[in-house]
């Protein structure tokens, strides 16, 4: 368990499932690292993996982290570097199946793939509400009894313990079902340094470190506001934390890559996605942010320590999904004079071509939005006087699938039976996609436990 | 003087549910102080009056210059419920370096380098 690192180098190459593959080819590529983590759970990943299991019982996991490990498991192997990945979705054992395929296909062998499960909880409810919990919506304090029949995946999220006990069992690859977005990193800093699970300062120093690293770039330049200050912006360079047993730690990134480390670009992502910063609560510990002190050491290095946590709670947040209607969305490209009134005159037409069908959208379930005329700051930025082109983005949503596809038919005829000027209806026809809804509730901790497997291939 | 808040801070914004998050990082100690007297929630609420639809909560970050901000109500649903281009809040960030503010010494305040 200890090998008596003083420094581990932990890098993030995969911010979410879409995220581009350069980010783990490069840092593989371009200079030392212990370990890779690549992050493929969304909220809404769970959901679309049950369905696909339902169909098909091979499936259910991301399919692209297969595809990615072909392509870089021999380099990984022949450096000594593990692979954490939360590509498991709710088929962890199909996936670990699918890697061993690949790494008889690539000719290696002696290679120890982990899956790390115990959170899908879909086929536990009944057992679980028997034992007490009311699954109440954490959000709302809405009834579960109002969503129940209609869950389609509930998974639990998961801390650190398991990715540990997988990497002290000497996995090369961890493939995991939902766990945090910071435990991917806290893992292997646990494995390395053997921190007690009460050691709450150390353990808030990797969440930290995790929270930092878990959007890929988003902490080396990218999506900062001073963006002309940031050089190369498409060889940007994915983040790596070199830990130290002490838990202070060094962000940082490749020699030579594009993109910054500064307090900016770090401190930018300390803000993301922040609720209430005194209190961060996941699975392993409560963190502090607000102790988190940051110092720029060198180029492209920033130091950051100070942190602290405290106890976690004795509950874990459980993510349900369920089916919640449908939704459709169109757009229109409008050109020439006057742009604005014309789309503005688009959508109306729209609207009173579905009322004489007696198709009608509440106002909270329909939406005309003009891309081009201060949408993402609507009421803050000035719209431009005369823009030559606007964007009509016009949406519905409704139980009914079938108003939903009648609203759809009637975006592209405006081309030729609206006024003039009116084109790219790219893509045609909208498709009537089914809304999957979040139902958020705590459970007790004791009644969830993560189970580890590893397999030699 | 009248400035943009983008002279002198920077921002980043995501989703919490239904709600945006939004944080502002000054560039200096004097631009943290003058954001966190002037970022009151009912400036932020007005500010967004299109945008956020709910009750707006703050946190104050003194360690990195920072002020975080809950908008609740402001993504028309949130998730794969919204009808909206920025459904998750992304551009938040930058509606709120947008506003306009009077101040007395703005080179105090600006990026240093």
């Amino acid at each position: 368990m200890n090998s008596k690192k003083q420094t581990v180098r932990i890098s993030n190459g995969q911010g979410f499932w879409g995220d581009s593959i350069l980010g783990p080819v490069r840092l593989l590529r371009e200079g030392p690292i212990d370990y890779l983590t690549l992050d493929y759970l969304a909220e809404v990943t769970m959901s679309i993996m049950q369905k696909l299991k339902t169909r098909n019982p091979q499936a259910g996991y991301a399919t692209d982290f297969i595809k990615l490990l072909e392509r870089i498991l021999p380099e990984a192997q022949e450096k000594g570097v593990r692979i954490i990945a939360s590509a498991g979705g709710v088929n962890a054992q199909a996936c670990l199946e699918a890697a061993g395929a690949v790494v008889k296909k690539l000719g290696l062998s002696g290679v120890k793939i982990a899956t790390v499960t115990g959170d899908d909880i879909l086929h536990r409810i009944d057992e679980l509400e028997q034992a007490g919990e009311k699954f109440e919506n954490m959000d709302t304090g809405a009834n579960w009894a109002t969503v129940r029949h209609k869950i389609s995946s509930a998974n639990v999220y998961l801390g650190a313990a398991g990715i540990v006990e997988a990497l002290d069992r000497g996995a090369d690859v961890v493939i995991c079902g939902r766990v945090t977005d910071p435990a991917l990193v806290l893992g292997p800093m646990i494995h390395e340094f053997g921190w007690s699970f009460a050691d709450y300062d150390k353990l808030a120093a990797g969440t930290v470190a995790g929270h930092i690293v878990e959007c890929g770039a988003q902490c080396t330049g990218a999506n900062y506001t001073n963006w002309r200050k940031i050089e190369n912006f498409a060889m940007i360079g994915y983040p790596i934390i070199e830990m130290q047993a002490d838990g202070n730690f060094y962000i940082t990134k490749h020699p030579d890559t594009g993109g910054e480390v500064s307090i900016e670009s770090v401190t930018s992502q300390l803000m993301y996605e922040m609720g209430d910063p005194q209190n961060y609560i996941t699975p392993d510990v409560v963190v502090d942010f607000t102790t988190v002190q940051l110092q720029q050491a060198e180029k492209d290095r920033v130091r950051v320590f100070g942190i602290h946590g405290k106890k976690a709670t004795d509950f874990l947040k459980v993510s349900a999904s369920f089916s919640n209607g449908f939704k459709a969305v169109g757009q229109l490209t409008i050109a020439g004079p006057e742009a604005l009134a014309k789309a503005q005159l688009c959508a109306e037409i729209i609207w009173q071509r579905l009322a004489y069908e007696n198709v009608h959208f509440a106002e909270k379930q329909k939406i005309a939005e003009y891309p081009g005329a201060a949408v993402c700051h609507a009421g803050i930025a000035e719209i431009p006087a005369n823009s030559n082109e606007i964007v009509l983005r016009i949406g519905v949503k409704d139980a009914d699938k079938a108003k939903v596809e009648r609203f759809a038919m009637e975006i592209v005829p405006l081309v030729t039976s609206g006024p003039p000027g009116v084109t790219g209806f790219a893509g045609g026809r909208p498709k009537a996609q089914e809304i999957v809804s979040y139902w958020p509730a705590l459970i007790d901790k004791r009644h969830v436990r993560q189970v580890v497997f590893v397999e030699e291939f | 003087m009248k400035i943009k808040l983008g002279e002198i801070a920077y921002a980043r914004s995501g989703d919490k549910g239904d709600g945006s998050n939004v944080g502002i990082a000054a560039y200096t100690d004097a631009g943290y102080e003058f954001l966190k007297n002037l970022l009151t929630p009912d400036r932020i609420k007005t500010h967004f009056s299109s945008i956020c639809f709910g009750e707006v909560e703050r946190y104050e970050m003194p360690n990195i210059r920072a002020l975080n901000f809950i908008l609740h109500d402001s993504l028309g649903g949130g998730g794969s419920e919204s009808l909206k281009t920025d459904a998750q809040g992304k551009t938040h960030g930058l509606g709120l370096l947008y506003m306009e503010v009077d101040v007395d010494d703005v080179e105090k305040m600006r990026y240093q380098n």
